[in-house]
């Protein structure tokens, strides 16, 4: 076995200096009925060549996004990661190595996760940001109890168009605390009045910008409103590359800003592996859930860096923890960290700006079909159309034309009748002009007859 | 002396030079060196990427331009490398040495893993295309979830979580579900005292109320103190098997029929279940759930601190509550279900879309290399060697239990009496020696804990210099070299890093100088 270096020889060396006679020996506390007496009903090993073998049929099984004209968002977005990104998290000291533990030989980890740290505050204008939690959909049930903590209050308003799954997610991580939780209705295309849903109990209002059907929101004065409550603004950001254009959550007013990092660094991956952003304001940093790297010296006075306000966590605080987190999004981080860095202010910017003006030109193209509504009066690489037909079988009907044409909403909602038209679609840079032509042609044939 | 080119003949000059204290102008130890913040190299200015340019076009952004500056750093594409490769040369990895921690299995990672999971097919693909588009992904999903269905022995497994916390959570969850189901409400789940941390975090997060059960003298759950905490209250156990003391417990089964004899469901941490993969089926100790991390057993790489997968088995009864999504085999084609269906009882979604497909492709390509007969051995040659380790170390260190031990070690610091010499500094001299320190401090139960698994990745000449290393260090301390200890390390690119200063006062991100 290639992965095992004990020969039998040596097996044999080692029972004598322990003093048993064979190995079963040292199994001798697992109850004789319990211990298995042939092996496991499965196959037996195989070679290096024979498991790649197997896993090039899986991976024939499936589409994709980019040997087809792709447009589905909705949480993940399929972006072009430099190869040096790829390159560099393979490198045995960054893969290979456990959570940073022992600062002195982590250094490598610790100051990219200061660095990702200090980029992830940055781009979602707040002061201070954890080291990652899993991805966006955990980190923003994280955020729902933070906020009551925070508040001493345990009210969580979420805004109707928040994604679906993630309102799953904190309905989920809720279900057995005493938390209250209020759903607003989706609305695709009218403001939503969330301040008619809040109370003197509420703790926090969670929002997304852009939101699930790609709508962009001002929420500075929503946030100074609940304020004037104590109430804290949530704000989530599923496709990070909108804040290379839009205004930060930061900004606004947020008092928690939780987001999808995928888009940088990390590819699709059927779901995940995926990095969760959290950040928020600098008084509230012993409420923060998950790690945090934070910057000290050493003996000798030089700048070095540790996980810090460990007293938060539940290796040191067991039940009483701020949350049960404990390995994250570790090598996701950095990957988000080398390919921002490759990016630079320039680069975040301009890769936004470019796939803003993609997702612009692929709008005007659908606007201009007979029975394509587009709902969207703004939008920043993802906007959500109306069809003349039932969504999910025009995106069907293009599969068999190896088109992938975005998200029938109704995967979603599949029991919300006034939805099942609507297709969200997202356009990135590597989103070509062939794309959208090839898309728009046989969209124009499907929605026709 | 010098030849006649002028060049010394010798060593001598070179072994002076080192002794005479030198410190280097850069602050670099050769191959060493220090690196600065991307802020403090780059600027605004710098990128790495070349982007197509964009045509002047009219925005949709309904004036929510972000005129403001980020202030984020670039670097052209050589200084990142550079700055990366730097970064990484001062980290230690399994890559680089045997990496004892206990409780964290830090074995080889195979690079085949790294290749497959990087297939287009499994990797880029979405989450939401159409599943018709997806097949060779659920295949993968359900394949790897009937590996984990039998090596385990349980009937169900439930893929979402993403680590081993979030597992324990899923699983405690399923277990307050099935009892809400019949309308019983329970408040307390006991967890021994040697538990990881996420344990009680757990059980807090679930809205239960969390009661310790004290060890005996052997370093097991006190099975009597346990009877007497069960009752009708009691919703679950939360026990690690092989515990973290590194045994197996003994009266497993015993503790099984116990809390479900009160009504109340046993939850199995998985966190050891390397020790045992392929010998014994937790299914037949009595387990209802059990999470399994697949950055620990299955090799999926721990990546300086995740990303993990925390699959979670479970048994007939719990099966009903698992979160959505799952996936169904039909008779021509997978399908993956993300609504729970009507009169369902699902206790909901624990994550967004299905889980960490990139550590199944993994985990699933390490089960497939190893076959049952290799994983089998995995577990052998784990205890095997953690079992070497105790008996070579047992008598210059104090182990704190009588073996055999399953795979890990643990000593703790009654041999260290009278030298000055604690756990922590034994630790960061190990440092210096070229290693990364065991466990130290955990588990709870014994005083200045050192947990040490050693993997079956290492060979016996590996195993054999650590334990060398390990007697050097021991007879140091005993000997009174006090100082080879209280400044440890000397030898690292940093020396002892203030930690009460860091969470004292913290700083936690870049800040432009005033």
């Amino acid at each position: 076995m290639r992965y095992l270096p004990l020969s039998s020889d040596d097996r044999q060396a080692m029972l004598h200096k322990i003093g048993a006679e064979n190995i079963n020996e040292l199994f001798i506390d697992v109850p004789d009925n319990a211990l298995l007496k042939g092996l496991i009903d499965l196959p037996k090993h195989m070679t290096e060549m024979e498991v790649e073998q197997n896993f090039q049929a899986y991976s024939a099984a499936s589409v994709p996004a980019g040997n087809v004209p792709f447009f589905v968002g909705a949480g993940a977005y399929r972006h072009h990661v430099p190869a040096s990104v790829d390159y560099q998290i393979q490198r045995g000291e960054f893969l290979t190595a456990y959570t940073p533990y022992q600062p002195e030989i982590s250094q490598g980890t610790l100051q990219a996760l200061f660095e990702f740290q200090s980029q992830v505050a940055q781009i979602t204008g707040m002061e201070v940001a954890n080291a990652s939690m899993y991805d966006g959909s955990t980190a923003c049930g994280e955020a729902a109890l933070m906020a009551c903590r925070v508040t001493r209050k345990k009210r969580i308003v979420i805004s109707g168009n928040l994604h679906p799954q993630y309102i799953d997610v904190v309905k989920t991580m809720t279900k057995f605390t005493d938390n209250i939780v209020v759903v607003d209705d989706p609305t695709v295309n009218k403001s939503e009045n969330l301040l008619d849903q809040i109370d003197e109990s509420t703790a926090c209002v969670i929002v997304q910008n852009p939101d699930f059907f790609g709508n962009l929101t001002d929420f500075t004065a929503l946030a100074d409103q609940l304020h004037q409550r104590k109430i804290l603004l949530v704000v989530v950001t599923t496709e990070i590359v909108a804040l290379g254009a839009i205004k930060s959550p930061g900004e606004m007013g947020a008092d928690i800003v939780v987001g999808e990092g995928q888009s940088i660094g990390n590819g699709l991956n059927f779901g995940g592996p995926y990095v969760g952003l959290f950040a928020t304001r600098q008084q509230y940093i012993r409420q923060m859930p998950g790690r945090i790297c934070g910057q000290t010296t050493d003996a000798d006075g030089k700048r070095g860096f540790v996980l810090t306000l460990s007293t938060r966590e539940q290796h040191i605080r067991r039940e009483k923890a701020t949350s049960n987190i404990c390995t994250n999004a570790g090598l996701c981080t950095l990957a988000f960290t080398i390919h921002m860095t490759l990016l630079g202010e320039k680069g975040y910017r301009h890769l936004a700006k470019l796939n803003h003006s993609n997702a612009v030109k692929m709008a005007d193209k659908l606007k201009a079909l007979d029975g394509v509504e587009l709902l969207n009066d703004t939008f920043f690489n993802e906007f959500t159309v109306r069809l003349n037909k039932n969504a999910a079988q025009v995106v069907e009907q293009l599969v068999e034309l190896d088109i992938i044409a975005g998200l029938p909403v109704s995967r979603l909602y599949p029991h919300n009748d006034d939805l099942k038209n609507d297709l969200i679609i997202a356009v990135t840079e590597t989103t070509s002009e062939d794309d959208m032509d090839m898309m728009i042609s046989e969209l124009k044939e499907v929605l026709s007859c | 002396m010098l030849n006649k080119q002028g060049r010394p003949t010798g060593n001598e000059a070179a072994a002076n030079a080192g002794n005479t204290g030198f410190q280097s102008y850069t602050g670099a130890k050769g191959l060493d060196q220090p690196e600065l913040l991307i802020y403090e190299i780059g600027n605004t200015n710098h990128t790495g990427v070349d982007l197509p340019e964009v045509e002047d076009f009219e925005t949709r952004l309904g004036g929510l331009e972000r005129d403001q500056e980020i202030g984020l750093a670039g670097l052209s594409e050589p200084e990142a490398m550079r700055h990366y490769t730097r970064l990484s040369r001062k980290n230690y990895a399994i890559d680089m040495g045997l990496y004892p921690l206990g409780s964290c299995t830090m074995k080889h990672n195979p690079r085949l893993n790294e290749k497959v999971a990087r297939f287009a097919g499994l990797s880029d693909i979405h989450p939401l295309q159409p599943i018709s588009t997806v097949q060779g992904a659920l295949d993968v999903i359900d394949t790897l979830a009937h590996w984990l269905k039998t090596l385990t022995g349980m009937p169900a497994v439930t893929m979402s979580p993403k680590a081993g916390a979030h597992g324990e959570l899923c699983g405690l969850m399923a277990i307050r579900a099935a009892l809400a189901a019949k309308g019983d409400e329970r408040s307390i789940v006991l967890t021994p005292e040697s538990a990881h941390g996420t344990n009680p975090a757990t059980a807090a997060l679930c809205g239960y109320k969390v009661k310790a059960i004290p060890a005996t003298t052997e370093g097991r759950v006190d099975l009597e103190a346990m009877k007497e905490a069960l009752g009708p209250d009691v919703a679950a156990i939360m026990v690690t098997n092989p515990n973290t003391c590194g045994l197996f417990e003994r009266e497993i089964l015993e503790m099984a029929d116990a809390v479900h004899a009160v009504g109340g469901y046993f939850y199995c941490d998985g966190a050891n279940f390397n020790a045992i993969v392929g010998k014994v089926r937790p299914g037949d100790l009595g387990v209802d759930a059990m999470h399994i991390n697949l950055h620990k057993t299955f090799s999926t790489p721990h990546g300086g601190g995740g990303p993990g997968a925390g699959p979670v088995v479970l048994s007939e009864a719990l099966a009903p509550f698992a979160p959505i999504p799952y996936v169904l085999a039909g008779d021509d084609a997978f399908d993956i279900v993300e609504h729970d269906v009507e009169g369902g009882q699902s206790f909901g979604r624990m994550t967004a879309f299905h889980g960490q497909m990139g550590m199944f492709t993994r985990a699933l390509a390490y089960m497939m290399s190893h076959g049952s007969d290799g994983l089998a051995r995995v577990a052998e040659d784990s205890v095997l060697n953690a079992n070497y380790v105790l008996a070579s170390l047992k008598d210059v260190m104090s182990a704190s239990f009588d073996g055999p031990c399953m795979h890990e070690a643990l000593f703790d610091d009654r041999f260290l009496k009278d030298t000055g010499v604690s756990t922590l500094d034994f630790a960061k001299a190990m440092i210096d020696e070229g290693y990364h320190p065991m466990t130290m401090y955990f588990p709870l139960v014994v005083h200045g804990a050192m947990l040490i698994e050693p993997t079956e990745s290492e060979s016996k000449q590996s195993v054999d210099q650590f334990i060398g290393m390990m007697r050097h260090l021991v007879k140091a301390a005993k000997d009174g070299e006090l100082e080879r200890f209280s400044g440890a390390p000397y030898n690292a690119p940093l020396k002892r890093l203030d930690e009460t200063a860091a969470a004292r006062d913290p700083i936690l991100r870049w800040q432009a100088p005033e």
